[in-house]
């Protein structure tokens, strides 16, 4: 099932390709080919850097048809750092550690898998970036 | 053993090759050990190691391997659309037919100009795709590959392994020994037909020899694996700083390390299985990535993994200046498994997907 539109919006979810616009520079996901600032057309790619913050979440604990998997989880709306708000789930974290304004990176994981015996989508997810230890001397 | 039967098997390129990224992976969650003892053995039966690292929900090789890569590439800074292969070593791909290997390259932005496929050999399917990877630049056929150990290892509720099967691993970025932050100096492997463990296609848990596993097996292959290596490159185990074994506990690495005359330190910072359990695939990948965190220049490094079936693959490092400037550029092994939260049996139970649903 919708095995052609998983595969045309792979670049997209797994590394977070989107557009930037030549006029004026605005940066563009999910791409629309349309610079949403100016209106001149927007085609040349850019890879988000993946950094951004949560600007709003909320958890689900009744998830649609496909996620019932992971449920509960939480699905926050992501500011990127070059602007563009994105939607996507948190991962590596617990739900009541989520704040706003919290900095996030992006991972790539299952998104969901279409039963035993259908295709496994992988996609962005957002999860706070790992701790760094202080290096003990070797 | 003549000197000539010592360096027989011993393997160079025409050109020197080595590591010029690397990236380790540990999920976050841990079993402890003491959860399987309580659940199968009423809290008497003891436990070989500390705690074990579980995969979340969301995870499974393909999205390891995609996070350990783009560590790798964090640390070599290089084009990924020069990577000329994407290799990745697994007993537990995610997919009977449908490579790891092209999901990964195509995370990274190594697509389409490249190979890709995943490797099969038990726990050492990693060191072969490292293996093939030296041969690869080394004879000038790629500038870069890139070559992954990983797993999601799955014990039989109850048995022996539980205590053990973990998920982890790393990626090596293999180049030019001008760009290595690690030369490899050379490598030997070594295989006969050995049944310690196995798993058929259609079985969901391994089935082992048991008391099979461990003279004839791992200390047989781990043992002359090494003894060949360090004979063919003219070196004992005086003259290198760190070692690393495959470790599906503690004691067999350990006690391979004493039979060959490494003390203890050589091999305390490579030595993760008390920690994060036994990654297979990824066990002595990311025992290398760990003690490449702390190595300093012209430290020598002796790697020797382990796969049932049965093999080893040894490797013979020099690390060079190029580690100071980019172990930095990326989380180290140990930041990974610091990160920890510990879970109960019930809720392994459901990441794993032991839960029968219908
Ligand atoms: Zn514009």
């Amino acid at each position: 099932m919708q095995v052609s539109r998983h595969w045309r919006l792979k670049s997209e979810r797994y590394k977070l390709v989107g557009e930037t616009c030549d006029s004026c520079g605005v940066k563009l996901f999910p791409p629309r080919d349309v610079c949403l600032a100016c209106e001149a057309p927007a085609k040349e790619l850019y890879t988000f850097t993946g950094f951004g913050e949560i600007y709003s979440y909320t958890t689900i604990y009744d998830p649609p048809a496909g996620f019932e998997h992971n449920a509960p989880y939480t699905v926050a709306l992501i500011k990127l750092e070059e602007g563009p708000l994105v939607t996507a789930q948190l991962t590596d974290m617990d739900d009541e550690e989520v704040r706003i304004g919290m900095p996030v990176e992006m991972v790539t994981r299952k998104l969901r898998s279409e039963g035993e015996e259908g295709m496994i989508v992988y996609g962005y997810k957002f999860r706070p970036a790992v701790p760094v230890q202080e290096l003990s001397a070797a | 053993m003549t000197e000539n039967q010592k360096s027989e098997g011993l393997m160079r390129p025409h050109h020197e090759v080595g590591i010029v990224g690397y990236g380790a992976y540990v999920p976050r969650f841990r079993l402890p050990a003491t959860e399987i003892d309580r659940m199968w053995k009423g809290g008497k039966g003891g436990a070989p190691i500390k705690e074990k690292s579980v995969p979340g929900l969301d995870e499974d090789v393909v999205t390891m391997s995609i996070e350990a890569a783009r560590n790798a590439m964090a640390r070599a800074q290089i084009d990924p659309r020069e990577i000329r292969a994407v290799w990745v070593g697994s007993e537990s791909h995610p997919y009977a037919v449908k490579p790891t290997s092209t999901v990964v390259a195509e995370a990274i932005g190594a697509v389409p100009h490249t190979q890709a496929a995943d490797w099969e050999f038990a726990c050492k399917a990693g060191t072969e795709a490292m293996q093939a990877a030296i041969g690869f630049v080394g004879s000038g056929m790629a500038r870069y590959a890139l070559s992954i150990g990983m797993d999601t290892a799955q014990g039989r509720p109850g048995d022996a392994l539980e205590y053990t099967a973990a998920a982890g691993g790393a990626a090596l970025l293999i180049g030019r020994g001008e760009e290595a932050l690690a030369v490899i100096e050379g490598s030997y492997s070594f295989v006969t037909d050995t049944p310690d463990f196995w798993r058929r296609a259609h079985a969901e848990y391994p089935s082992h020899g048991d008391r099979f596993t461990g003279e004839p097996a791992y200390f047989k292959h781990v043992i002359s694996a090494s003894e060949a290596l360090m004979g063919g490159v003219g070196r004992t185990a005086a003259d290198y700083q760190w070692a690393v074994f495959h470790q599906p506990n503690v004691k067999f690495p350990s006690r391979a390390a004493k039979m060959l005359g490494f003390a203890p330190e050589q091999i305390a910072p490579g030595l993760l299985s008390n920690r994060i359990g036994n990654t297979y695939a990824g066990s002595a990948v990311i025992g290398l990535t760990a003690v490449l965190d702390i190595a300093q220049p012209r430290d020598r490094i002796l790697v020797v993994s382990y796969g049932s079936g049965a093999g080893s693959d040894a490797f013979d490092l020099r690390v060079t200046d190029r580690i100071l400037e980019t172990r930095g550029l990326a989380p180290t092994t140990e930041d990974y498994i610091a990160r920890r939260k510990v879970i109960d049996y019930a809720t392994y139970t459901r990441y794993r997907d032991k839960l029968k649903m219908s």
